[in-house]
């Protein structure tokens, strides 16, 4: 029995939830959103990542209603949202802010948007029943947003804009308040709450950690633009921009010149240094410029001279020690910096190397990620 | 900033006796059986049985409440509108003359007000009473409250109020089931402050009364511009004693209040 | 169409019974006094049309703002009322600066106590207030009793109807207005500042003249508006406590309106003040946003 993959997005079949098509979002004379197009499936749990004022939050406000798309369109299921007020849209949203009524208890809150819909008493008092169960807080229904945690007040917020079984849930940074160590568990029991109740998450964030963490596709935005949208393995290993390689982990960006050699490319870097050596499906022109991105993670680090292609020498010039992983910033003799990661297998007295130890960089054809200059 | 110095303990005993004392004297002497305010002929309440047999004075004081209740009531609901107005409503043609309204009384001396009220309602041939003194303190009320209420709005979180347009509310919903409960601590202290001055008020009350209609102010000005008056005395007491009473319980309750809360997120937390 | 209501219905209320009033009150101060009802002249009539309109206008003139300059009761209240207004405000500031700064001193748990104290007095009753010190200040007072009881004076002191009683009174009904804005810049003050300054070798009073002081300075100024606007126009303090010699510019309002019934001078009278106010009110104003603007 093999599982299937949940990869909606490469099967041609699939009809997506979410359709954004050409759209564009102005305020005044400033471009939020510039001419996005891209789909979101059903039971999705899909990160929009990005520094502050890229558009990730615009992006989230215009699917929840509470902007206006200035060009282009939104489907949700097919059918245009631009006419439907925020409160008439299968669709909720969790805030940054958790935005939970000071003076109304953890019932009521939950309770408040099936109020809204007039649904019956019995009805209400199941589901939110059922909601405090799946966020675990049966034990706090009657207390008020100010009596409880912030944990606690995080899987409120989330049990209140779940309750109405949204075809859609939006998460504006939703971790974003929680101490670090909190953080990591809750993230695990979001995609928990998410699998459950198979509804497609939206979530906004700007720690890449959570994202990678938490989310089927993630897309990387900058300046109103979704840069790539796909797998977190996907984004990490074969970024396709230098933006998105940068502001994904840790990269050592080298900047050269492309020549086809067998199944990949040569590439001269600079005078007097051996040129190195990548594979890559994408094409060059001769002598075009690229990037190569290479993760300190697959840079080797060893005092003689390895037998690779790609092979360079350098002093280390700085030591992060990091516990369990130590980066090496080696300089070459160009004065270009390489960062080099190892794992802290020994004890730190038994380290080999230190400050100006004369080492040799290296990897393999397949570790770097040519890129477009 | 904490040094409590010798300077300090002494500025803040003599200004405190110099802010209290003269209506602790007012209060002793409201007890003189003296008819002369000034010396001291023994402890008496008589002063306040005439004063509860004066039927000027009570009618007085019931036209008093009538109006500062109307007057304050309607105040909180026009100064709440506008309070949204100016924080919420951003740019729309007439906004500068709008908020300049607003915040004009503030500044304006009463003899102003009154007499400008006055006119308008001698202008369109209105007989004065207890609807002018309404409309006239209302007007001038109204703006101390938008001054409270939008202090409140500015610090709202607007995400408590899309939050419940995202749960299914109407604009109107979101705001009688969210917005008001949680600001309308801003809203009663605007209700007391404006009920406060409409039972202050003198001026603009005397401009814009009629014969029919004596407030306890004008009463009490009619009296004292004559000199001391134990009555007045009594008066007095009374007034300062419902004022404190009123201030004590309120701080005791918004204290026992906050304490409760801190209480209750300190006990959240672990 | 719902915001529009919530605008309009404030808006019009506020044009109906603020800014209309006012206009009222401009006109009338153009027009001329006249043995009628209204007592004044002209009386815009509009089933005239037209020509009644023109008439209207060619009617008003500034015949009473020209009397105002002839007459010099007026322009002596004016001052006067100025030179009060200046005195009252700065002893305002003597008295209530140290009551701030005790306050801003004393531990934190009588603070809301000390809060509680400042403000109590501003819910009671501003004419009992202003009251309290007529028995205090007359001739037969208590202050006087006191005194010659000690034997400090031998015959009594005529304070009650005189400027220096208005003076009292100002102080007395508007401290609360003085301690709370410069109370409120005390009390944000980091305590550390005075230690450094301390540390680099000030003395407790310099340190005092060249951090505390400057860092309330904007309180100081909200204080001393607060205090001198309302009293410009001040009517009941010097009425009570003043004597027929006190010249307040709001007891000439008052009497020209009532006592004299010469509606169109007591209009020009309250125009002038307005326009004299006018000035204080934008210093006020640029003040608080300035301080605003800094706090981000």
């Amino acid at each position: 029995m093999s599982q299937t993959v949940f990869e909606p997005w490469n099967d041609p079949q699939a009809k997506p939830l979410i359709q954004f098509k050409n759209v564009t979002k102005r305020f005044g004379d400033f471009t939020a959103i510039d001419n996005q197009t891209f789909d979101i499936y059903e039971r999705e749990f899909f990160a929009l990542l990005g520094p502050s004022g890229c558009g990730k939050t615009t992006m989230m406000r215009m699917l929840a209603g509470f902007e206006k798309v200035t060009e282009g369109k939104i489907l949700l299921a097919g059918q245009d949202m631009a006419p439907i007020p925020p409160n008439k849209r299968a669709v909720n949203m969790m805030f940054q802010s958790y935005a939970l009524f000071p003076h109304l208890s953890v019932w009521e809150n939950i309770a408040f948007g099936l109020k809204r819909d007039k649904k019956p008493k019995d009805e209400i008092t199941d589901r939110v029943a059922q909601m405090l169960k799946l966020t675990r807080l049966e034990k706090f229904a009657q207390r008020k947003p100010h009596q409880i945690s912030g944990g606690q007040r995080q899987r409120v917020a989330l049990a209140r804009s779940l309750a109405k079984a949204p075809k859609l849930l939006l998460l504006d940074e939703p971790l974003g308040a929680l101490d670090a160590k909190l953080r990591q568990d809750t993230q695990f029991e979001l995609v928990d709450i998410q699998e459950k109740t198979g509804t497609t998450f939206v979530i906004v964030t700007h720690d890449q950690e959570e994202a990678m963490t938490v989310a089927t596709r993630v897309a990387v935005m900058d300046d109103g633009k979704i840069m790539q949208a796909d797998t977190p393995a996907n984004i990490y290993e074969r970024p396709n921009s230098v933006y998105v390689a940068d502001f994904i982990g840790d990269v050592t960006i080298i900047e050269g010149r492309a020549t086809k050699t067998g199944d990949g490319y040569d590439i001269a870097f600079a005078e007097g240094q051996p040129t190195l050596h990548a594979e890559s499906s994408k094409t060059f022109q001769n002598g075009q410029s690229c990037h190569l991105a290479i993760r300190p993670e697959k840079v080797a680090i060893t005092a003689d001279k390895p037998d690779t292609r790609n092979a360079l020498k350098g002093t280390i010039l700085d030591i992060a020690y990091l516990g369990n992983l130590s980066t090496y910033h080696v300089r070459l003799e160009t004065g270009q910096i390489v960062k080099a990661q190892t794992a802290n297998t020994r004890r730190l007295s038994r380290r080999n190397f230190t400050w100006e130890d004369t080492v040799w960089l290296s990897w393999t054809d397949t570790a770097a990620v040519l890129l477009e200059g | 900033m904490r040094r409590v110095t010798w300077f300090n303990a002494t500025s803040l005993t003599l200004g405190f006796a110099f802010l209290y004392l003269p209506m602790v004297i007012l209060i002793i002497y409201s007890f003189n059986e003296s008819k002369l305010v000034t010396v001291w002929a023994g402890f008496s309440t008589k002063w306040y049985g005439e004063l509860l047999s004066n039927q000027s004075f009570l009618d007085a004081a019931w036209v008093t409440v009538k109006v500062a209740v109307m007057s304050s009531s309607i105040a909180t609901v026009l100064g709440t509108m506008a309070a949204l107005v100016l924080v919420r409503s951003g740019r729309f043609s007439g906004r500068t003359l709008f908020s300049g309204m607003i915040y004009a009384p503030l500044v304006m001396p009463e003899v102003i007000t009154g007499l400008s009220l006055l006119l308008l309602f001698i202008g369109l041939n209105i007989d004065r009473g207890v609807m002018t003194i309404v409309l006239a303190h209302t007007t001038f009320s109204m703006c101390f409250v938008s001054v409270v209420v939008s202090s409140r709005l500015v610090s709202f979180d607007r995400s408590l109020e899309e939050a419940a347009l995202d749960l299914g509310c109407s604009q109107m919903q979101a705001f009688f089931l969210v917005t008001l409960p949680i600001i309308a601590p801003a809203v009663i202290s605007g209700w007391l402050l404006a009920f406060t001055l409409s039972l202050d008020d003198l001026v603009i009350a005397s401009f814009t009364a009629g014969p029919s209609s004596t407030t306890l102010p004008i009463k009490i000005w009619s009296s004292i511009r004559l000199g001391l008056s134990p009555e007045i005395n009594a008066l007095s007491t009374l007034m300062i004693a419902v004022v404190t009473v009123g201030v004590i319980t309120a701080s005791l309750i918004s204290k026992r209040g906050s304490l409760k809360r801190q209480a209750d997120e300190r006990a959240a937390e672990t | 169409m719902r915001r529009l209501a919530l605008i309009a219905v404030p808006y019009i209320w506020l044009l109906a019974l603020f800014l209309v009033p006012f206009l009222i009150v401009l006109k009338i101060s153009l027009s001329d006094i006249a043995m009628a009802i209204p007592p004044y002249t002209p009386t815009l009539d509009l089933t005239e049309g037209w020509e009644g309109l023109k008439d209207f206008f060619s009617n008003l003139d500034f015949d009473n703002y020209i009397f105002l300059t002839t007459d010099d009761l007026y322009w002596k209240a004016y001052l006067s009322s100025f030179k009060i207004a200046v005195i009252a405000t700065f002893l305002t500031l003597l008295v209530g600066y140290p009551i701030a700064y005790g306050m801003a001193a004393a531990p934190d748990h009588w603070r809301p106590t000390l809060m509680m104290l400042v403000i109590l007095p501003f819910w009671t009753s501003f004419l009992i207030r202003v009251y309290s010190w007529i028995g205090i200040l007359s001739n037969e007072g208590y202050l006087n009793q006191l005194l010659l009881s000690l034997g400090i004076i031998s015959s009594p002191l005529t304070i009650l109807n005189t400027n220096v009683a208005v003076y009292i009174g100002i102080v007395y009904t508007y401290l609360p207005f003085m301690i709370l804005p410069i109370y409120a810049a005390l009390e944000r003050m980091d305590g550390s500042l005075l230690e450094a300054a301390e540390d680099l070798g000030c003395s407790r009073i310099t340190a005092f003249w060249l951090v505390t002081f400057p860092l309330s300075k904007n309180g100081i100024i909200a204080g001393c508006f607060l205090v001198f606007i309302p009293t410009i126009g001040e009517f009941v303090i010097p009425s009570l406590l003043g004597g027929s010699r006190t010249l307040m510019i709001g007891k000439v309002l008052w009497e020209e309106f009532f006592n004299n019934r010469d509606w169109p001078v007591a209009s020009a009278v309250a125009v002038i003040l307005l326009l004299l106010l006018i000035i204080p009110i934008i210093l006020f104003q640029r003040n608080e946003q300035k301080q605003r603007e800094a706090e981000g």
